[in-house]
């Protein structure tokens, strides 16, 4: 089957002014490459700055990549125009992080959930109060919310009305953008239920952003994990995160905090903080906080390899040991 | 370990109390209604112990750390009750006498750590402000201290951050200065605002391990709000999980995971997605109630698949269960 979404050498530089006339690059998104099927969750997972959200941005042309190319359905749409890329839209949807910033304070709900019936022409004029009600059904809001002000609902009915908006033109992808991290508890809890049960009745393929490994865990099917730019790690969910191949998802599993106050112990996760993003180099990024670095680490340029089938990680040193048949991660 | 602080001797010793609030209670008083925003908490820390404040948004934690610092703001009024800081109570003090305790005895850090440094002032002079005021310390005596404190928090090249901005600081050392802001004056009590998470996983992790170290090398009573209870896990001796204003349950740490007694408590702990879990999660129905339709009864009866008349009606009052262990439900015996 090919794949709903084929990413390759995805590049996204942004020019920083360094000198009177010198630009040089940050670099947000470095060779990115993953693949999505229809109906499946892929996690891009990493700390704020790793670049997953321009990847996100993107593949919905809301950035101009600076290289690579973008498939969704087989056709290659990181050349198209403006208008012809609007005309794509509806089968890609983005669900953003703060629900009340993302939703316009001026507009009832209903109408903003109505807006992209009418932009697309999903439905007729006549059927789009229906259609309302329908989506407002299916994301869990009652038809009393219609007429609402996104802040006049709680944070969890917003994201509702979020999603409700990016399902409104049955797209087959949704690119998910950290959509619980403003949220509470128990309201997180309702809103990563609804977006699997909407995942399993409308075959929707999802790109779920996040820095939470817990969430990451429950929704997605398989993960690629990006420091600085890059994917350093990529692989099914649960293999990934049982047995990582990467001392960067390595310390962000040890990290991630503890379910229960007896897991205590002491964990060694990475010192310091990420290096700069202005041209990072092509040699391993994590080098100056890896508890494991090597001398060969800061003089090969680091590759993403698969070393195992459906793993890939761009640790040197781990490929290296792997191939020699000894690794104790 | 070369400890660069020195603290009073009050809590060195074992099992002093450093903090008691007693049935705070406090209303913001709006042009229309007056709104009861902490309907009497109760809440003790011992020295160097860690007790934790969790909850979900609007049940009241950042309203508790600001009323025990007397930092409420209009609307914000404290109706009654006590907060006995060292035995003294801080309500009786005038704002001269709370002043020299605020900052000095009593320190507060926040979770935008960026936002809560003064934008134009570099580190290293916001750090000999303090110094100056709290310590009397000045010139390169101030300099020398400013730098031990920075170190002391794990900041690298002390030097090069005295002079830095906010703005050129990551929220990770942002943080970091702001806790040694908030140490330089030796005080017996932190408080601390959801001190993570603004944070990346991993600067998370590091500042929990530096709230540990603190409380080890120098003994460091510390009150941490949050709303993660893997941060909970982490760090706290004892929680409180707060809703609605009112503390719910209150219990040392491994009790509270381990056999939690208010449905509340439990339908959170339920509720949080984890590492190797991919099943649906329960979660509690409904949502937090705003403060101004704070519901009768017990607070969490509209959201309780457990509610009967009486939590309709009656306050639960927050009682013993077990050495050490208060619940506020009617039925926590039947449902134990």
């Amino acid at each position: 089957m090919s794949p709903l979404l084929e990413v390759s050498g995805l590049y996204k530089h942004y020019p920083i002014r360094s000198g009177l006339l010198r630009y040089r690059n940050l670099v947000a998104a470095d060779n990115v490459s993953l693949t999505l099927q229809a109906g499946e969750t892929l996690a891009l997972v990493g700390e704020s700055g790793s670049g997953k959200s321009t990847v996100g941005r993107c593949i919905l042309r809301l950035e101009e990549p600076t290289a690579g190319s973008v498939l969704l359905d087989g056709k290659d749409i990181s050349e198209l125009s403006e208008p012809e890329v609007r005309a794509l839209r509806p089968q890609m949807q983005m669900v953003y992080q703060e629900p009340l910033e993302s939703l316009n304070p001026r507009h009832k709900v209903g109408n903003l959930v109505a807006e992209p019936l009418l932009l697309h022409r999903i439905v007729g004029k006549a059927e789009i109060p229906a259609r309302v009600s329908e989506l407002f059904h299916m994301v869990g809001l009652g038809k009393e919310h219609i007429d609402r002000y996104a802040h006049t609902l709680s944070g969890g009915q917003q994201q509702r009305v979020g999603i409700a908006r990016a399902l409104a033109t049955r797209p087959k992808l949704l690119i998910l953008d950290e959509p619980t991290s403003a949220l509470d508890v128990s309201v997180e809890a309702q809103i990563l239920n609804l977006l699997q049960d909407l995942q399993q009745q409308m075959q929707l393929a999802y790109l779920f952003i996040s820095h939470d490994l817990a969430v990451v865990s429950m929704l997605a099917d398989r993960v690629a994990v990006m420091y600085l730019g890059q994917i350093v790690e990529s692989g099914p969910t649960a293999s990934v995160l049982a047995s990582h191949y990467h001392p960067y998802t390595q310390a962000l599993v040890l990290a991630t905090p503890i379910n229960h106050p007896r897991q205590r112990k002491q964990r060694i996760v990475l010192e310091g903080e990420p290096i700069s993003p202005i041209e990072p180099p092509q040699t391993c990024r994590l080098v100056p906080r890896c508890p494991y670095a090597q001398s060969i680490c800061s003089e090969q340029p680091a590759n993403l390899v698969e070393v195992t089938p459906h793993r890939a990680t761009r640790c040197i040193r781990f490929a290296n040991e792997h191939q020699a048949g000894r690794w104790t991660p | 370990m070369h400890c660069s602080l020195d603290l009073d001797s009050v809590h060195r010793k074992g099992s002093a109390e450093v903090l008691r609030v007693e049935d705070l209670r406090v209303e913001f008083c709006l042009p229309d209604e007056d709104i009861l925003v902490l309907a009497g908490i109760d809440l003790a820390a011992m020295a160097g112990q860690i007790v934790g404040i969790v909850g979900e948004s609007g049940s009241g934690k950042t309203v508790t750390a600001l009323s025990i610092a007397r930092l409420l703001a209009p609307p914000g009024r404290i109706a009654s009750g006590r907060v006995l800081f060292l035995g003294q109570d801080l309500l009786g003090l005038d704002a001269a006498q709370m002043r020299s305790i605020r900052g000095s005895q009593i320190s507060m850090i926040f979770q935008n750590p960026r936002a809560s440094l003064n934008p134009v002032f570099s580190v290293g002079k916001m750090l000999k402000e303090v110094l100056k005021v709290h310590s009397g310390l000045q010139g390169r005596a101030a300099t020398i201290r400013a730098k031990e404190l920075l170190a002391d928090v794990g900041l690298p090249d002390p030097d090069s951050v005295l002079k830095r901005y906010a703005h050129q600081l990551s929220g990770g050392m942002a943080q970091r200065a702001m806790i040694a802001l908030a140490l330089s004056s030796s005080p017996a009590l932190l408080l601390a605002d959801e001190p993570t998470t603004a944070l990346d996983v991993t600067i998370q992790h590091q500042i929990i391990q530096l709230l540990l170290r603190l409380r080890q090398e120098h003994n460091l009573t510390q009150i941490v709000i949050t709303h993660n209870f893997g941060v909970i896990a982490e760090l706290c001796d004892r929680v409180a999980v707060m809703y609605a204003g009112s503390i719910l349950e209150e219990a040392p740490v491994a009790k509270i995971f381990d056999s939690p007694g208010h449905p509340y408590t439990r339908g959170l702990l339920a509720a949080r997605a984890r590492v190797g879990r991919h099943t649906e999660i329960e979660n509690i129905p409904g949502q937090v109630p705003e403060l101004k339709n704070r519901p009768d009864g017990c607070p969490f009866h509209p959201r309780c698949a457990h509610a009967r008349d009486i939590c309709r009606v009656k306050v639960p009052r927050l009682e013993q269960t077990a050495p050490g262990h208060h619940i506020a439900c009617h039925r926590w015996q039947e449902l134990a």
